[in-house]
């Protein structure tokens, strides 16, 4: 059971150190040549105004917010789907219960504005 | 004596396996980086033909070593750390990105049988997979420090993370219909002739995952991320050489992945669409599966492209709009629907 996940454990590794080597080669073929201008970040010709890590809009917050509680009510229904042709109506109705409260939550939401992107 | 012979011959089964493993992988990642390469080919040529223009044409016959030609390049060009920048994150995100997506392929079956691990939660681990790609991204957006990377850095994170719910409510559909999260098992559920394929009662959920799976790779329309004619080039324009080619490579690894994906789970993997129709099945039973899943895959991934040289780039606001007021909506109808649905046995349910 298990030992069906060890090729994945070698994939992973091979994964990242295809990148790992994938830089190296970058950086030993490449030149280098550290110029003053040219290691300035990218700011349309000016020298940069200010450090980047500013402020952000709230919304990216809020976005992240919602998609955990999303993303847990998925994760609650994927073992569910699985075995959905075993499940008995009173399984399949206690799924309806806890989607229609997600529901009624993501028209809570909806309504209050969060989705909104203008 | 005898425990030290034990642990020789241990030892040798131990040597024996990893060699098969790391051959496997390696029999699965140089095809797929062929791919990936003449994939950006395809895609130069296909768009160029679109708008009347020849595409790449120079560098060999027909430009048939443009990639190559591209690839050297890329190895030639410096990689710059920009003054400013959280150094090791800045080198170490290209890598976050591109491991995931190349580790997604593990599970991908090529035939019956034919998958190098076949696990029982085969459909969670690509998911998982392809999420920590975001990680890579957001790393790579924060650690440039640089105004038009972080900005791409966020719009691309809240974007992913947005149709990866849509994805993960059409897949759910499509559990309930395989009662099986291995990929394998889900093409098997599907045998029986293009009328057992899940596209049909899952329709709408083919829609949705196909249309997410654009925006998750920051596809073309969807591709605020990058955006370059406001943002330059996101989350990556402080890369170059290797490290931007790393974040390109895992681009493409993905769309290829998601093409394989829509191909195994709604349009039946490796069967044949002639199943069950007699002579043509008799005709056609020489063609391996391999081929059809090719087949199938490829037409998925030429549509990405079609995608892009038709439809102009959405604006951020209609992206979230898309993702959050219709894809979800729409799957959360159906699914009950398709649970009442497949609980009456009505057809292709019976």
């Amino acid at each position: 059971m298990l030992e069906n996940y060890l090729p994945i454990l070698v994939f992973v590794a091979i994964g990242l150190g295809f990148g790992v080597f994938l830089e190296l080669v970058g950086y030993f073929a490449a030149p280098r040549k550290d110029v003053e201008d040219k290691l300035l970040p990218f700011e349309c010709g000016f020298d940069a105004f200010e450090d980047a890590r500013h402020k952000f809009d709230v919304r990216f917050y809020l976005v992240a917010i919602l998609f955990i509680i999303f993303d847990l009510e998925v994760a609650f229904l994927f073992p569910w789907a699985v075995v959905f042709k075993e499940l008995s109506w009173f399984a399949i109705g206690a799924m309806g219960v806890f989607l229609g409260l997600l529901v009624v939550g993501f028209i809570y939401e909806w309504k209050k504005g969060a989705l909104e992107w203008e | 004596m005898n425990g030290s012979e034990i642990a020789t011959i241990d030892w040798w089964a131990w040597i024996e396996t990893s060699f098969w493993i790391v051959f496997k992988i390696v029999l699965i990642l140089l095809p797929l980086i062929l791919a990936v390469a003449y994939t950006t080919y395809a895609e130069r040529k296909i768009i160029g033909y679109m708008q009347l223009r020849l595409g790449p044409n120079r560098v060999g016959p027909k430009g048939w070593l443009q990639p190559i030609a591209d690839t050297v390049k890329l190895i030639m060009k410096e990689i710059v750390v920009p003054k400013g920048s959280s150094k090791t994150l800045f080198v170490i995100a290209p890598v976050l990105f591109i491991g995931p997506s190349f580790a997604a392929w593990a599970v991908v079956p090529f035939d019956a049988g034919m998958v190098l691990a076949d696990v029982n939660a085969g459909l969670l681990y690509v998911l998982a997979m392809t999420s920590i790609g975001v990680y890579g991204v957001i790393i790579a957006g924060w650690a440039s420090n640089s105004k038009y990377a972080f900005l791409g850095a966020m719009r691309s994170a809240a974007q992913i993370v947005s149709y990866e719910l849509a994805m993960g409510f059409a897949l759910v559909g499509v559990l309930m219909c395989a009662q099986s999260m291995n990929l394998g098992e889900i093409v098997e559920a599907q045998s029986g002739g293009v009328l057992n394929w899940f596209f049909i009662p899952l329709f709408p959920l083919l829609i949705v995952y196909w249309i997410s799976g654009v925006a998750e790779t920051n596809r073309a329309p969807f591709d605020m991320a990058e955006g370059e004619s406001e943002i330059v080039a996101g989350f990556h324009v402080e890369y170059g050489g290797m490290a931007f080619s790393l974040f390109f490579l895992a681009e493409y690894a993905n769309m290829i992945l998601i093409s394989f994906l829509t191909a195994l789970m709604f349009c039946g993997g490796w069967l044949s669409p002639f199943q069950g129709m007699g002579v043509l099945e008799d005709i056609t039973a020489w063609v391996p599966g391999t081929i059809w899943l090719l087949v199938k895959a490829s037409f998925f991934l030429f549509c990405l492209l079609w995608i892009r040289a038709t439809f102009p780039r959405f604006r951020y606001d209609q992206i979230m709009r898309l993702g959050w007021k219709i894809f979800i909506p729409v799957t959360l109808v159906w699914l009950p629907l398709l649970a009442v649905w497949i609980k009456a046995g009505v057809w292709p349910f019976n």
